[in-house]
């Protein structure tokens, strides 16, 4: 069947994909926020930096690796290097290949931005870009391929509309890794290391919920009734994670402003697998879990002594896997052709948490072992001196607030 | 008497707990930058050495009695050292008069 360019589609996504670009400076800033004010201009920095690497490995390498003719279920093939074949035309769409190459580089970007949170503080810069060109291409290309690009995980059944595990399970338990790979920061646990612009954060946070309509309802690739339920979904899940965190940092003292944004990125990650599998009165339940649980993991990783500094595994791999399982919980046929528990399915569930399952250990293995090579050739952290100065002025020679 | 000290930002909040076990509550803290003879810290770029010369420091002062300059001076000395370069310095001077604001009395 051959389609014909429909500009409404293509419209929607065009916009999509500047959404999610806005979203990688949204995590700098969220992160940002959190870190100290010696560091802030390296950890917003190292977003951008994400952002500029993955757009060239992308247009390079990176989404041949992904969406190329498949080799065995495994990897993509090398006929979309440097774009070959990609064009203005729609392919099997109703969108330009360029468009959806676009779209589905920015969600590179952001995956690469998300597991700076592991480093904070501390990373060499120039480790940080060989790590950086590594991880997309060893770790994130083959999952986006398994899931999304004709791979053996989409075989077996594992469903993922908008990324939750290409993007959150593999940035959040390769954060996991990262962290025990560079050690905590100086002075962890000794001393107080409190966020020094929270409001840097929660304006990080804002750019995250509005992006991520573009990043959940661009997923149905058309300007449609799926795209619309994708939406009001997305929304939902935010409010709720937002409420429940909110309400549990309450009941543990006071109501955390912190925690309430925390929350909503929680319920945003979480109801990313099932944006167009679910309605919303399952978000509603997904949002809300992922609030607690998220919370939950995030206290659980401060009891451990674990620095994996601005919780990326907590909200993002936590949160991930809650939402693959979710998925295959609450997924209804009416919406996206899928059943999952709730009305009686047991194999949606099963798949969801094998290709959660499998997700987790690649990410998490190969990420340990990139870490472990980087950190062995060029060393990941910077000196002493420079992590007590700070980066901004160690790494980049420039101050933050003059 | 007047106890200035310059100390660690990171080791405020233990001197500050140090202080108020042993009933040293009163205090004044404030932001600064500053150095000491080693000129701040030296970091090698690449071959080319970066000083990084006014570095981000706590003051604190305290007025307290005579008689208990001794073991503020020494309540911070334990809770401040590091015993690297960069730990500060305590600085004691006479203070003539002190008047509380609220009810306007002389306190000593």
């Amino acid at each position: 069947m051959s389609l014909v360019l429909d500009s409404g589609d293509t419209a929607w996504i065009l916009v999509s994909t500047a959404l999610v670009m806005l979203m990688i400076p949204g995590v700098g800033l969220f992160y940002g926020g959190l870190v100290r004010k010696k560091d802030v201009v390296s950890m917003v920095g190292l977003s951008f930096l994400a952002l500029a690497l993955v757009s060239v490995q992308w247009v390079l390498a990176g989404y041949s690796l992904a969406f190329g003719t498949d080799i065995g279920g495994v990897i993509g093939g090398l006929d979309h290097l440097g774009l070959k074949g990609v064009g203005m035309g729609t392919g099997d769409g109703t969108i330009p290949d360029l468009i959806f190459m676009a779209f589905q580089l920015v969600f590179a970007g952001i995956t690469l931005a998300i597991i700076t949170s592991a480093v904070a503080e501390r990373v060499k810069l120039s480790s940080f870009i060989v790590f950086g060109l590594l991880w997309t291409t060893l770790v994130y290309d083959p999952l986006a391929h398994w899931v999304w690009g004709g791979g053996f995980l989409a075989e077996m059944g594992a469903l993922d509309f908008a990324g939750g595990t290409v993007v959150h399970i593999s940035s959040g338990f390769g954060a996991l890794a990262l962290a025990l790979v560079i050690g905590k920061r100086m002075g962890f646990g000794e001393h107080d290391m409190e966020p020094h612009n929270i409001p840097m954060t929660m304006l990080g946070a804002a750019l995250l919920w509005f992006g991520w309509f573009g990043f959940n309802a661009g997923s149905a690739l058309a300007a449609d009734g799926l795209a619309a339920n994708a939406f009001v979904v997305t929304n939902t899940s935010a409010a709720a994670g937002a409420l429940t965190w909110l309400f549990a940092s309450w009941i543990n003292g006071k109501p955390s402003a912190l925690g309430m944004v925390s929350g909503a990125i929680a319920g945003l990650v979480a109801i990313t697998p099932a944006a167009g599998f679910v309605d919303a009165m399952s978000a509603l339940a997904i949002g809300a879990i992922a609030g607690i649980l998220c919370y939950r993991a995030l206290i659980f990783r401060i009891g451990k002594g674990l620095d994996e500094s601005l919780d990326a595994w907590a909200v993002h791999g936590v949160g991930g896997l809650w939402g693959a399982l979710a998925t295959g919980i609450f997924a209804s046929e009416a919406i996206g052709g899928y059943s999952g528990l709730i009305y009686g399915n047991v194999d949606q569930f099963v798949a969801q948490a094998i290709g959660a399952g499998i997700a987790i250990v690649y990410a998490f293995v190969v990420t340990l072992a990139l870490a472990k090579i980087v950190d062995v050739t060029m060393g990941l952290r910077v000196s002493e001196e420079e992590e007590y100065v700070g980066l901004d002025i160690a790494q980049h020679g420039e101050k933050a607030y003059a | 008497m007047k106890v200035e000290t310059i100390i660690r930002p990171e080791r405020l909040d233990r001197v500050k707990n140090s202080l108020e076990e042993k009933g040293f509550i009163s205090m004044t803290v404030s932001e600064v930058t500053g150095r000491g003879e080693q000129k701040g810290i030296k970091l090698q770029f690449r071959g080319k050495d970066m000083e990084v010369d006014l570095l981000p420091k706590v003051k604190m002062e305290l007025i307290v009695e005579d008689a208990d300059v001794d073991l503020l001076v020494e309540t911070i000395v334990d809770a401040a050292k590091t015993g690297k370069f960069g730990d500060g310095r305590i600085f004691v001077t006479p203070v003539a008069k002190s008047i509380r604001i609220r009810t306007g009395e002389v306190t000593s």
